[in-house]
């Protein structure tokens, strides 16, 4: 068990240097989702199954989806403003 | 303050806080020992009142007015995003086309979206009982209903999440969150009294108020990530902004005129 | 060798956090910003965790197999961080509808771009 836990606070660490050195926030969305993933086994493992429900849910499917919206929204206000330009 | 400068304050910040850290958590016990005394306090107390997920029972009976802050705190912020992203005179809905859709993503989402429905309810009401409860059922039939949109059919998500019947439940589970903390101070003297009978350890009516207050948070839980969702939705799909003749750089002194 | 691995979760959550300060500091997007924070906030939740954790535990959830006497992990800090998991969604909920708005406003999300207080 010790093993494990070590192994997945690695992953964890390594995981979210990968989201924070993402730069495009449509990337990170993603990049993201999968940090959930692997913030959910992490809890898991650390005997927290309420947690884990909880991070699965909330981490990996609502605050990417609404990240993805925010950019899309940007995106659009940008192209819009350059049209009228 | 130029880039660089920041940069530099930043790295002094950060060689402060590394120290600060390291020091704090060479005092704590290390990782995994034994000594746990609120451990042992909320066990027993959740063994009094018969429940058997002692998580549930720290968030809803012996913790249930934090509990009720952070529920107040959710709606809060839910009112605060409708505020902020509710359509202005500038802009107008769109008529889009249904985005075209692979079938087998169809198909997966027409399976799971009445089965993550009932997994969701499931983990709501088994909240004193197994790992779950309010927030984690809440956010798992929220995120069922949104399986909708994945599958493409935004239409039909529309028209099964009316955003009116969501802001009423969502107040309303504040509201009977509040009444049973009230109850309980009517007829026991301290709010969020655990005042229902609290029938065996195991059972699924077990541990008195805790059902129900799971129940309540449940409720503004799943209105409050539905509102949330919608509002980030309508607005990155259903709305446009309307192009002017003549270009305010300012819609606020547009929308004042 | 296991008196540093006595420390080891605790410096990753405290790893987690500064990397998170990290790439708010350096980021030249605001949804970007939004997200290190996020990353920032689930640094907390593993340091909470890994104060309530023990060897041998099992979760706080009594039942057929786990009876009074077995030896479980700490339900506070679970209760702790499950609750602050849904919170923390709705107040980036709210941030990402704060940097819309900006960018309806300003037309940009740049940080850098956006230092004066204008309008």
């Amino acid at each position: 068990m010790i093993i494990v836990i070590t192994v997945l606070l690695t992953v964890v660490l390594i995981g979210a240097a990968v989201v924070v050195f993402t730069r495009r926030p449509a990337r990170q969305a993603v990049t993201l989702g999968s940090y959930g993933v692997l913030l959910s086994v992490l809890f898991v493992a650390v005997q927290a199954p309420d947690v884990a429900l909880s991070q699965l849910a909330v981490g990996t499917a609502v605050v990417p989806l609404m990240v993805m919206l925010a950019v899309r929204k940007i995106s659009a206000l940008r192209r819009s403003g350059r049209e009228d330009r | 303050m130029s880039r660089r400068v920041r940069m530099i304050l930043l790295v002094v910040g950060l060689l402060g806080a590394v120290t600060v850290l390291a020091v704090g958590v060479s005092g704590l016990p290390a990782f995994g020992g034994h000594h746990h005394p609120y451990r042992d306090l909320a066990v027993a107390a959740s063994l009094r009142h018969a429940t058997a997920n002692v998580v549930s029972a720290v968030n809803f009976d012996q913790r249930a007015l934090d509990t009720f802050g952070e529920e107040t705190i959710l709606v809060a912020s839910v009112a605060g995003v409708a505020a902020l992203l509710r359509p202005v005179r500038r802009e107008r809905r769109r008529r889009r086309p249904d985005v075209p859709v692979m079938d087998s993503t169809r198909l997966l989402t027409a399976v799971f979206f009445p089965v993550t429905l009932l997994i969701g309810i499931d983990v709501m009401a088994h909240g004193a009982i197994t790992p779950g409860g309010g927030f984690q059922g809440g956010v798992v039939l929220a995120t069922g209903i949104h399986l909708l949109y994945v599958g493409g059919r935004y239409r039909l998500l529309e028209r099964m999440r009316p955003l009116p019947l969501f802001e009423i439940t969502e107040a309303a589970g504040l509201v009977i969150f509040i009444a049973i903390g009230a109850a309980g101070l009517a007829v026991a003297g301290h709010v969020f009294t655990n005042i229902l009978p609290q029938g065996q350890l195991g059972r699924l009516i077990s541990s008195g108020t805790v059902v129900l207050l799971s129940g309540a948070v449940g409720m503004a839980v799943v209105s409050s990530v539905v509102i949330l969702l919608a509002g980030f939705l309508d607005q990155a799909l259903a709305l446009e902004e309307v192009p002017d003749t003549d270009q305010d750089s300012d819609g606020a002194e547009e929308a004042a005129r | 060798m296991t008196a540093v691995l006595g420390y080891y979760p605790y410096a990753v959550a405290g790893a987690i956090v500064l990397l998170g300060l990290v790439g708010i500091a350096i980021s030249r997007d605001l949804v970007h910003a939004v997200v290190c924070l996020s990353v920032c906030q689930s640094g907390t939740y593993v340091f909470l965790l890994a104060v309530g954790f023990q060897y041998g535990g099992v979760a706080p959830i009594f039942g057929s197999t786990v009876h009074r006497g077995t030896p479980v992990v700490d339900p506070v800090v679970q209760a702790l961080s499950l609750t602050d998991i849904v919170v923390s969604a709705a107040v980036t909920s709210m941030l990402l509808a704060l940097v819309i708005q900006i960018a309806k406003r300003r037309g940009t999300v740049d940080p850098d771009e956006l230092r004066s207080l204008k309008g």
